[in-house]
């Protein structure tokens, strides 16, 4: 196969294992989804954390045989908090993210193929339309002057990575002692 | 194992660790982490060159992130098929306007649940091109690469998530 067709093969079969669990999880629901944010149901960060401690684990192993690099992204305050705020909003309101949007379309859930993914749509391309002038307004106002976690805790990698899995560890026997 | 794939759902630890799992693969395979949002802002930029041709192009973010098919891509088309494999699997796949928690506080008018998925669409899809990712790109794929952006990122969409939220069904409702 050619390279790009390899590549666009490769995101397919990944795409199909991720939006399976997605469904499994119950991820694709937008009530899954509400009852985590009405923190009543919390399905969703348990699936999210879990991911991060078992997913770090291993790439980090990888970066250290040398067999991945890693690319983490630096940011802002302007661009990070007020994007993930406005993003929050959002969420609450469509009741999926753009992942999920793409698990709920495949599950039949006509609310996500024709009111938010439109919606969707017309905010990326909003976001396209003000770019020039948000890129050196808001956007890098507040730059993070450490970009990984690791800088700004001061802390070597691997110790960072294992005080995270247990405050996550701890985090969910917290959840999981609530019964929520 | 046949049971496991029809039923409806799985433990959310057993899920979640599955997921990290397949994040090795995407960056060993393919070099790249998980990640959703971006391709949205490739088809918004592809539509705009359908209606307005090639001016669409002279954007300076479409020609940062180019309307283009590239991994993330099919990656998302992926999502549709898979989770319509695990929906069909377990009985679950229904053409439904109303999800349950919206109809008993807000009623089963489509109307109000399309204006508002649209508008919170709108927002949603804002939102992920200011914050330059998602809940997948920073939420999971940019935590576990310990970004603090990402870390500030998915705080963010929870904190804002929550209160918005809490006024839609606990004020509003």
């Amino acid at each position: 196969m050619r390279p790009k067709r390899a590549e666009l093969t490769w995101g397919l079969l990944f795409g199909i294992v991720f939006g399976f669990l997605l469904h499994k999880g119950g991820a694709t629901s937008y009530d899954v989804i509400l009852g985590q944010l009405l923190l009543t149901d919390f399905t969703v960060l348990k699936i999210m954390l879990s991911a991060v401690v078992v997913g770090a684990i291993g790439i980090h192993l990888l970066q250290g045989w040398g067999r991945v690099k890693l690319s983490p992204k630096g940011g802002a305050w302007g661009k990070n908090a007020v994007g993930g705020l406005i993003f929050g909003v959002g969420f609450a309101l469509l009741g999926y993210c753009p992942g999920t949007i793409a698990g709920a379309i495949g599950n039949g859930r006509l609310d996500a193929l024709a009111g938010g993914l439109p919606g969707i749509l017309l905010g990326s391309w909003l976001f396209a339309v003000v770019y020039p002038r948000a890129k050196d307004g808001l956007l890098p106002r507040g730059a993070f002057p450490r970009v990984t976690l690791p800088e700004l805790l001061r802390l070597p990698q691997w110790a960072t990575i294992i005080l995270l899995s247990a405050v996550i560890a701890a985090l969910l026997a917290v959840i999981e002692r609530a019964g929520v | 194992m046949t049971d496991w794939f029809t039923q409806l759902r799985w433990s959310p630890y057993i899920v979640g660790a599955a997921i990290g799992i397949l994040s090795w693969f995407t960056w060993l395979v393919s070099n790249k982490p998980i990640g959703c949002s971006t391709t949205f802002s490739r088809a918004a930029g592809a539509l705009e060159r359908l209606l307005r041709g090639r001016r669409a192009l002279d954007r300076p973010y479409h020609r940062e992130v180019e309307p283009k098919l590239d991994w993330q891509t099919t990656f998302v088309v992926g999502i549709v098929l898979g989770a319509a494999a695990s929906a069909l699997l377990s009985g679950d796949f229904a053409g439904r306007w109303i999800p349950a928690q919206w109809g008993s506080a807000f009623g089963s008018g489509i109307g109000l649940r399309a204006v508002v998925a649209f508008l919170g669409g709108i927002l949603l899809g804002f939102g992920a091109r200011w914050a330059d990712g998602c809940t997948s790109g920073h939420g999971i794929s940019g935590t576990m690469q310990l970004s603090v952006a990402s870390w500030v990122s998915a705080i963010g969409f929870f904190v804002g998530g929550i209160v918005v939220a809490q006024l839609l069904f606990r004020v509003l409702a």
